[in-house]
């Protein structure tokens, strides 16, 4: 608790803007697609596990910016459209939205309190899903179904999988 | 105007990719062709990774099969090899007919036999999304294939081809709700569109009630959607019911049961008829029932003894026969009130019951049993050497 009242008190745009190599910046997003487009073929149940988009999630939280966060959420989700079925744009837009709100996020509340990013980890999760079926109902007319309970759930593995990444992906920062 | 823009520079950047994806969705649906080069790119970049993941996890895992499990089994054989009697040479024979059958083996000898023109491909990776039932394999226009062509296993249908790549091609699988392709039943000649229901199952549409389908009955394609040969099995009926309107069958698609590591795209196809037997299955042997507790088993007389036994074949027969015997020795009638039970535990002195007795005294029965000899297969109730063939 003390954790999340700290990282509410502090004001977020005092503390350093961390930086990341370039390895950080494209090879991790590249391997989490890679995760996800490899992995469940031995591991079923890992393909719930949204990699590309706990990515996008950790990167705008902490470069605060939201034009980096649009652009990062932009690039990895039409990534991630293009070795799908689906028309470009689909995850692209939603994880366009994610990037964003993230970073507007950070730009209020210190981004690396471990409660705030498994709220924030849960909550985009969330979103993110539900958005993707809006898209998909709106702008494809496909009957794709929604299962709140089951999200929830999902929502709360990835969260709970966020926090130790977060804090893997933090190693990464080459701030001096 | 630069004000306002950089006031609302954020918000400006996001509007703009919202905007730009937008018009590149509505581009995609509108026209009906997808951005070509953004793909190849992604997927160019992304094959020669999941390649490399493949090629060293299947490496690793083959070098763990061969060396050490293989390693042990060659010592296992050796020790084996010492003692072994005609069972164990006809086992030994069974075993190697199973290895034959190793996947891609199985695959190359029905890749010959098939009289398709086809090429061998390996799945490389899933689709993005946990919705996802397409799945990436490894040729692509560079092999010659593309979209639309039909992909099998020596068991059935598994998919057909949606995009095709320089070095990869989507595999859109007969689970996913937009698969469909055409099907003809192999007992009744029904014709029906087999769909993907989203999860392992998948359906047959448009089968109206009147016409009948069987549970057990295999669907095999039609040929008459261009993608798939006529003849291919495409599975076995699971569930069927009446519905609104039409029928709704259920099937479980053959080629996807046994995993999927290994598939054909088939290049140039051959229709074949749809043959009229289901796939071979080997008939089941079975022994005939052990005999009584304490019953004179006589090799010599073991024909007489079975015969003369009809009366009491099945444990439960025994459990009566002996039940009724406990009570006839108690001088108990079983159903009379105020009696209570007999002592069960009070073994009467011809505790077993002789076949004599028992066909004296056979149990209720509103048929008795048909007069057979002892190794007449037709008796069910005999029945000391079955074969029946699966259904």
């Amino acid at each position: 608790m003390s954790d999340l009242s700290a990282g509410f008190s502090e004001p977020p745009r005092r503390t350093k803007v961390p930086k990341f190599g370039w390895f950080a910046i494209i090879g991790v997003p590249l391997i989490a697609i890679l995760f996800q487009v490899y992995v469940p073929r031995f591991f079923t149940y890992l393909a719930y596990l949204e990699m590309p988009l706990l990515v996008t999630v950790y990167y705008s939280l902490r470069r605060r910016s939201p034009p980096f966060g649009v652009m990062f959420g932009m690039c990895i989700g039409l990534a991630q459209d293009s070795l799908s079925n689906h028309p470009l744009g689909m995850f692209g837009i939603a994880k366009t939205l994610v990037g964003y709100f993230a970073a507007s996020v950070s730009q209020r509340f210190e981004g690396s309190s471990a409660l705030l990013r498994l709220v924030l980890a849960f909550f985009f999760f969330f979103f993110h899903q539900f958005f993707y079926w809006v898209l998909s109902r709106a702008l494809l007319g496909e009957a794709v179904s929604f299962e709140p309970v089951q999200t929830l759930v999902l929502a709360v593995l990835n969260a709970a999988v966020a926090v130790p990444l977060f804090r893997i992906l933090d190693k990464l920062d080459v701030t001096d | 105007m630069d004000l306002i823009l950089n006031r609302y520079r954020n918000l400006t950047a996001l509007v703009a990719a919202i905007l730009v994806q937008l018009v590149l969705l509505a581009y995609q649906v509108k026209s009906n062709t997808e951005v070509r080069l953004i793909r190849v790119w992604a997927v160019t970049a992304v094959t020669p990774l999941a390649r490399l993941l493949e090629g060293g996890r299947s490496g690793s895992v083959n070098f763990l099969k061969d060396y050490f499990v293989l390693l042990d089994v060659r010592e296992q054989n050796k020790r084996l090899q010492t003692d072994l009697n005609r069972v164990q040479l006809e086992n030994q024979v069974l075993r190697s007919e199973l290895d034959t059958a190793e996947r891609g083996k199985a695959l190359s000898v029905f890749q010959e036999q098939s009289g398709m023109k086809t090429v061998a491909a390996r799945i490389i990776g899933n689709s993005p999304g946990s919705n996802g039932r397409v799945v990436l394999i490894d040729r692509g226009t560079g092999s010659g294939i593309q979209p639309g062509m039909a992909v099998i296993t020596p068991d059935g249908i598994v998919g057909k081809i949606v995009s095709s790549y320089p070095t990869a091609s989507n595999l859109l699988l007969a689970t996913d709700p937009t698969f469909a392709a055409g099907v003809l039943s192999q007992k009744n000649r029904v014709h029906g569109t087999l769909k993907g229901s989203g999860n392992s199952n998948a359906i047959v549409d448009y089968v109206q009630n009147e016409q009948n389908v069987e549970i057990g009955e295999w669907f095999y394609t039609a040929g008459d959607d261009r993608i798939f040969p006529k003849g291919l099995p495409a599975g076995i009926v699971t569930a069927v019911r009446p519905g609104r309107t039409v029928k709704e069958i259920f099937l479980s698609p053959s080629g996807l049961q046994h995993g999927l590591e290994d598939v054909l795209v088939i290049l140039e196809g051959d229709h074949k008829p749809i043959p009229d037997l289901p796939p071979p299955n080997q008939s089941v042997h079975l022994q005939p029932l052990p005999p009584a507790e304490g019953e004179v088993t006589d090799p010599l007389n073991t024909a007489h003894n079975t015969s003369n036994n009809r009366g009491a074949q099945t444990d439960l027969d025994r459990e009566v026969e002996r039940t009724r015997r406990i009570g006839e020795d108690q001088k108990h009638v079983f159903g009379e009130r105020g009696r209570g039970a007999p002592d069960f535990n009070k073994i009467p002195d011809n505790k077993i019951p002789d076949p004599g007795a028992a066909k004296a005294a056979p149990p209720p029965s509103p048929t008795p049993a048909p007069k057979a000899p002892a190794n007449n297969p037709a008796a069910p109730s005999a029945a000391p050497s079955v074969n029946q063939p699966r259904p």
